[in-house]
């Protein structure tokens, strides 16, 4: 009998619970920066702030700080929250808080980023339209949607254009799912870096300068990615001349490159469709520049592409010394480009750490680079394969119920 | 009968009592915040400008620029209780005990002490759940302040030190972007209230002496050593202290915040505040992350000698929304800020 109150009464916390959850509208018209603002502070666990269809012109970035609250927009062509006259903030749209959804809207012209998450654990950008309506611009913002130090990240049915940086861009996170996006007249389509566990599929990364590129960089918080697979994108066309400012790291990527794995281990590209990318279908290479971080590996290994359907890729590379090494090998870079260094020892170790490849698809360049980014070095060797046998493949990434069954 | 006495006394009773005078806890307590300054009895006057009993004011060494506002700075502690002395972080304050900031401009700096228009108080509580964040932005009679939440702009006219007359569109920052910057570790906290930061003297009414002194003897603060052996964050616009004290000093104080390994820019790698020490975390040799167009065409945070190539100093010139810093609290250059700073890394060594 105890057992059974204690039962009821559960329940009915939880029909109460969900009895108090409630929908908070915000309608244009009036000081729509202090209405919208104000609904995101008055939201409470389970609610929603709907905002309906219309243009938002929005003067400082909104932000959200209360965890379990959903933000949905009536459409993302339908309710547009536009920060063309934005004057302070780094971003349009920040979330701070955890279990957050963002839905069913547009975001234009941010002066910084588009849509940020910080240190947040269920973050879901779903059904969005991230927007420079200038077309690529320098000016442009960074990021399109920026999840960072988050987990479980769910980005879905989001589109972001004219990005200055990466359109959608997950650094520093763990478990993380890119599906069903279209990343376009970015400099980098989608970019993971410095994150463990992805899955990236299913995706249209097109006319930006590079399509999808999965990075590690020195001297961050959390480092040595890990565990992304990328399949079933459409990563075609990436002709977009790189107009990212220099000292960003994107600002390396030449025009035209497909998939571009830098740093990391255990990626594997796989199933996508790669085409028309006149730098390179993939390259796979380590990080150039100098640093100052022992804890750092800037080697890619236990890399894996395979069973990609790979098209007319390479006829013009867009990297210094590029054409003398297409000039070498025919005229063109074969399908897959590795710089082919091997030699790092990493800090309390006392020789180079194995590097495994899987390169099935073929024909893959090996440049022989003996040290990274040393294009004078290079000593370009063509194989049909390369393959030193096959390499586990990361588990498919799972996410909280919460994220999945929206 | 007697009933009826009781109710005379009582009311002989109040028509008597004096109105509450001393800060009310209760409302600084509350759960729902007071939708006027006024009824936290701060102030003794309805303008704001005279603290009540138990309210300090004080100062920083080196505070955050926020467009040339003034700022004067309060704390009240709750009767009976004590801040305890911490020489890293801000000192261990009770609950109740309330940080309270109004932000001024005098219409012209030549004369800062005349025609001062006060444009928002803030006020961090500490509460028993944590640090709350409030402000309250006055009337243009300046008789009264209102509780604003999700934020405003002000347009605020005034003539500088220079006597060149001046605009500042000022943006009082909404709920959640008090946090931005208050945050460690995701929560709510102070940052001025350092025991390095509050090292210097004040002109109290009854003669100028050292904050951390005068707070032990007037028992708000247990546990300091005298000033000479705490640690101390450079004044830095004093020339007196040393170039790289002041220079590192203005980071701490205008980035620090944000960029320390608990702060909202803890994914950047790049950490400003006086507790970090490794080159290469305060910058030097370190290429931007997630700066986008804030790089500016330059490769590299911080380099020495060289503040015309250095990221830091190029987005501290800069008014644009998206590549300035701070992020927030700024619109226009702080042109002596920039100035140090360019001057801090110019005579900078190669570590």
């Amino acid at each position: 009998m105890k057992m059974l109150l204690i039962a009821a009464s559960a329940a009915s916390a939880l029909l109460a619970g969900q009895a108090q959850s409630k929908v908070l509208t915000v309608m244009p018209g009036g000081d729509v920066q202090e209405k919208l603002q104000s609904a995101l502070l008055d939201a409470k666990p389970g609610d929603t702030v709907s905002i309906a269809a219309g243009r938002y012109e929005l003067t400082d970035g909104l932000s959200l700080d209360v965890a379990g609250v959903t933000v949905k927009g009536a459409g993302p062509a339908a309710t547009i929250l536009s920060f063309k006259g934005q004057k302070s903030s780094g971003e349009g749209v920040l979330i701070t808080s955890n279990k957050v959804t963002v839905r069913d809207l547009g975001v234009e012209d941010t002066k910084g980023d588009g849509i940020k998450s910080k240190g947040v654990d269920q973050i879901t950008f779903k059904n969005l339209r991230i927007e420079w309506t200038g077309g690529p611009k320098q000016t442009n913002g960074a990021y399109g949607v920026y999840p960072v130090s988050s987990t479980n990240v769910l980005i879905d049915h989001v589109t972001v254009n004219g990005a200055s940086d990466a359109g959608i861009y997950v650094g520093q996170s763990k478990n993380i799912v890119v599906q069903n996006s279209t990343a376009e007249f970015n400099v980098a389509g989608i970019e993971i870096e410095n994150s463990m566990n992805a899955d990236v599929h299913d995706n249209l990364a097109t006319h930006n300068a590079g399509g999808i590129l999965i990075f590690d960089l020195p001297n961050l918080p959390q480092m040595g990615g890990h565990s992304t697979r990328v399949f079933h994108n459409k990563v075609v066309q990436n002709d977009t001349k790189n107009f990212a400012k220099k000292g960003a790291i994107v600002g390396d990527v030449p025009t035209g490159t497909g998939i571009m794995v830098m740093a990391n281990r255990d990626i594997h590209v796989f199933e996508n469709e790669i085409d028309q990318n006149q730098t390179a279908a993939v390259m796979v290479v380590a990080y150039t520049q100098k640093y100052d971080d022992l804890t750092y590996n800037p080697l890619p290994r236990d890399i894996a592409v395979h069973d990609n359907k790979i098209g007319r890729n390479g006829w013009a590379p867009q990297f210094p010394g590029g054409d003398v090494i297409a000039q070498a090998m025919g005229g063109s870079l074969p399908s897959i480009v590795w710089d082919g260094v091997t030699n790092f020892t990493p800090k309390g170790m006392t020789a180079p750490v194995a590097v495994h490849l899987h390169f099935t698809d073929g024909p893959v360049a090996n440049l022989h680079f003996a040290a990274p980014g040393n294009i004078f070095s290079a000593k370009p060797e063509v194989k049909p394969t390369l393959d030193d046998g096959p390499i586990p493949e990361p588990k498919p990434i799972v996410l909280p119920k919460l994220q999945t069954r929206q | 009968m007697r009933r009826s006495i009781a109710a005379l006394a009582a009311v002989v009773c109040l028509g008597a009592a004096p109105a509450p005078t001393g800060v009310a806890l209760n409302a600084l307590m509350s759960q729902t915040p007071a939708p006027t300054l006024a009824a936290y009895r701060l102030f003794t006057d309805e303008g704001g400008r005279h603290p009540n009993a138990q309210v300090t004011p004080y100062a920083l060494n080196t505070p955050l620029f926020s467009d040339y506002a003034e700022k004067s700075r309060l704390l009240y502690l709750p009767p009976g209780t004590h801040a305890a002395y911490r020489d890293k972080g801000t000192l261990d304050l009770p609950i109740g005990a309330t940080l309270i900031k109004t932000f001024a401009y005098p219409a012209d700096f030549r004369r800062p002490d005349e025609k001062i228009r006060a444009l928002e108080t803030r006020l961090l509580i500490h509460r028993r759940t944590g640090w709350v964040a409030l402000t309250y932005v006055w009337n243009d009679q300046q008789t009264e302040a209102h509780l604003k939440r999700a934020g405003a702009r002000i347009d605020v006219s005034f003539v500088d030190a220079r006597g060149k007359a001046r605009q500042v569109d000022y943006r009082v920052p909404n709920a959640n972007q008090c946090k931005q910057c208050h945050s460690l570790s995701g929560q709510i906290a102070p940052i001025g209230v350092k025991a390095r930061n509050l090292n210097g003297a004040f002109p109290y009414p009854e003669g100028s002496e050292n904050q951390l002194a005068h707070w032990t003897r007037a028992g708000l603060l247990v546990g300091a050593p005298r000033p000479d052996k705490a640690p101390r964050t450079a004044v830095w616009n004093d020339v007196a202290d040393p170039l790289e004290a002041r220079g590192r000093a203005y980071l701490d104080g205008n980035c620090g915040h944000c960029h320390n390994p608990r702060g909202m820019a803890s994914n950047t790698g790049l950490y400003l505040d006086l507790d970090e020490n490794r080159p290469v975390k305060i910058g030097v040799g370190k290429r931007p992350v997630a700066a986008g167009k804030g790089s500016g065409d330059l490769e590299t945070d911080l380099v020495p000698g060289h503040p015309d190539t250095s990221i830091i100093v190029y987005r501290m010139a800069s008014t644009d929304p998206g590549v300035l810093m701070p992020e927030l609290g700024r619109s226009v250059v702080h042109e002596e800020g920039l100035a140090l700073v360019r001057d801090y890394i110019s005579k900078m060594q190669q570590p």
